[in-house]
């Protein structure tokens, strides 16, 4: 499968269900897309057949504001379909709402309060080694989200148990709902906070190239005797000059003429990479 | 059996259970001596998970482990789980549907001479407001017994709240008889029956937790008065016994409920909605005030603001006259 032009197909249903239910946190869903296809697709032992598994692997998207991508993704994986998704999004009574909820086929765990994921993650990681199970556990934080204190008590606690099995990654986008992130509370020496917490950081010099957060994965698994973080580095909004590294699309949804421009950029990216 | 404490008793249940389910595990956040879980620990270090002083990243790690299959108890004062790791508690166990247990120790007013910021007269209303959370107090050991065992068969979420100390037990009479007590989740106990073949209630005291021996007491008190009175101990707060409350409370001339909490949004104030929905009459409630509490043991600070036998006796005569 080409999962490069496959981030940019399922950034354009994630446009659309924007579109479709009127709301959405599309800055984020762009710059995520790519790390959720490279876990879907490749890395993560997930599916509609064996999601009752206990030897699935495990997610959690804590960064759970970026529904619309995970959902896009999700209904291309099968576990619903993307014309009930997109008929229902954000609409009275709907299961699919604004945030992820187990409710749902495919999804593990309710999020939308920030730091949530990562020690969750703990409690299913130190699951897997008590019962010698090979699972491995994964979530996705946003880089403002790394403000809330509860993501460093997870992190403190994913080292002290050795929870190799365990690979966080931050969706490094540079980008939050007031602005930089290095102006609102800064963290650039993210690497070497998550170092001092005893965790194996591998920093991703694209986050949104498939093939480079394929090999992070891949090294982040060989790694034995602690948890590891991706520091991906992306871009906001990515896929379309309209919206990258743009803070006031953290939550927005396009005009028909932005929506014109942003469908043939990526529509433009898709077909250039199939 | 004489005196344990309920936190006591919750351990020891779990630890009987626990040499055929591995499944069990005790979750502490620097708490297992005063949660008296250091046995369980000690005896299933496999089954046992130590989170450090972090009660945010207990509730959540007890979410992840129980969503794996683990049964999941979080053992953490009070004060703390119902307030610090209050969202937590509400995203990763409520919303989330995750079979976490959070047992709340030292509850109440229970660290006494600690101050505000060691007591939980907060956490019935807290915890009772969030959806899919049970709230339970057990009154003595005995009930907490039969109530850990219940809940060990369910994988739903529930707080259930503690105190510190080993009290006087409610339902000695059972156990010195050696039988079992009439218990049944979520059906409120009667320990005192105010209407008998010779006399009818004149009054039902409905109390929780460490209220619910006090109130027995009084009922004890008031018959040596010709004053009748019905004792509903309503150890599950959540979800709420109202047939009970509406099959003694509706031939009463007066409800008086009595609970270790603040005076708002508790066992009290639910009583209030199923009595003045259901059988509408004077109902008063005794609780603590809305204000810090003041300094002593929980026995001293219990009497100062008369929440012991004569205390309740007092009121539910003031509320018949």
């Amino acid at each position: 499968m080409n999962l490069k032009a496959l981030s940019y197909k399922l950034r354009q249903d994630t446009v659309d269900l924007i579109r479709a239910g009127k709301a959405g946190h599309i800055g984020g869903d762009m710059s995520v897309m790519d790390i959720l296809v490279e876990l879907y697709f490749s890395q993560m032992n997930i599916g509609p057949a064996n999601m009752d598994s206990p030897d699935r692997d495990l997610f959690v998207m804590s960064k759970g504001h970026s529904v619309e991508a995970y959902y896009s993704v999700l209904a291309e994986k099968g576990f619903f379909s993307k014309e009930q998704l997109h008929a229902e999004f954000s609409k009275f009574g709907s299961r699919f709402i604004g945030h992820p909820n187990n409710k749902l086929p495919g999804i593990e765990m309710n999020s939308g309060s920030l730091g949530h994921g990562l020690p969750v993650c703990v409690g299913m990681a130190k699951a897997g080694k008590m019962d010698n199970r090979n699972y491995r556990v994964y979530t996705v934080m946003g880089d403002g989200e790394l403000a809330e204190g509860s993501v460093w008590e997870g992190a403190m606690a994913a080292s002290h148990y050795k929870l190799d099995n365990l690979c966080a990654v931050v969706d490094r986008n540079r980008l939050q709902i007031s602005g930089g992130t290095e102006e609102v509370m800064a963290h650039d020496d993210l690497h070497e906070r998550f170092k001092s917490f005893g965790w194996n950081v591998i920093d991703v010099a694209d986050g949104n190239e498939i093939d480079q957060l394929h090999a992070a994965f891949e090294e982040a698994e060989n790694v034995k005797g602690k948890p590891s973080v991706l520091i991906a580095n992306t871009v906001k909004g990515k896929g379309s000059s309209v919206m990258e590294n743009k803070a006031n699309w953290h939550h927005k949804v396009p005009t028909d003429e932005e929506y014109t421009q942003i469908m043939k950029d990526l529509r433009t990216r898709e077909e250039a990479l199939s | 059996m004489g005196k344990i404490a309920n936190k006591q008793m919750i351990c020891e249940v779990l630890m009987e259970a626990a040499k055929e389910d591995k499944s069990i595990v005790a979750l502490c956040s620097d708490s297992r001596g005063s949660g008296s879980f250091t046995p369980f620990g000690d005896t299933y270090p496999e089954q046992f998970v130590e989170t450090g002083i972090a009660e945010q990243n207990l509730v959540s790690i007890s979410a992840g482990l129980a969503k794996c299959g683990k049964k999941a108890y979080a053992v953490s004062p009070a004060c703390f789980l119902s307030t610090r790791s209050y969202e937590q508690c509400k995203v990763d166990v409520a919303y989330s549907n995750t079979n976490v247990k959070l047992i709340g120790i030292s509850g109440g007013i229970s660290y006494g001479a600690l101050g505000m910021s060691h007591h939980s007269a907060q956490d019935i209303a807290a915890m009772s407001a969030v959806p899919n959370m049970r709230v339970y107090l057990p009154s003595d050991h005995i009930q907490t017994k039969k109530l850990t065992e219940e809940l060990l068969k369910d994988e739903k979420p529930a707080y259930i709240r503690v105190g510190r100390n080993a009290v006087d037990p409610v339902y000695d009479s059972y156990e010195a008889e050696g039988k079992e007590i009439p218990f049944t989740l979520d059906k409120a106990m009667i320990p005192v029956e105010g209407t008998t073949e010779e006399h009818t209630a004149d009054a039902v005291v409905i109390a929780c937790g460490e209220m619910v021996k006090p109130a027995k007491d009084a009922a004890e008190l008031l018959e040596k008065e010709g004053i009748y009175v019905t004792v509903i101990d309503m150890y599950c707060v959540k979800p709420f016994d109202k047939e009970t409350v509406i099959k003694e409370c509706g031939p009463v001339k007066a409800v008086v409920t009595v609970e270790e909490h603040a005076p708002f949004g508790g066992m009290g104030s639910m009583a209030a909605q199923v009595v003045g929905e259901f059988c509408p009459k004077k109902i008063v409630n005794m609780a603590l005030p809305d204000a810090p509490v003041i300094t002593g043991t929980s026995k001293e600070v219990f009497d100062y603001y008369g929440l012991n036998a004569e205390g309740i006796a007092k009121k539910v005569k003031e509320s018949i006259l």
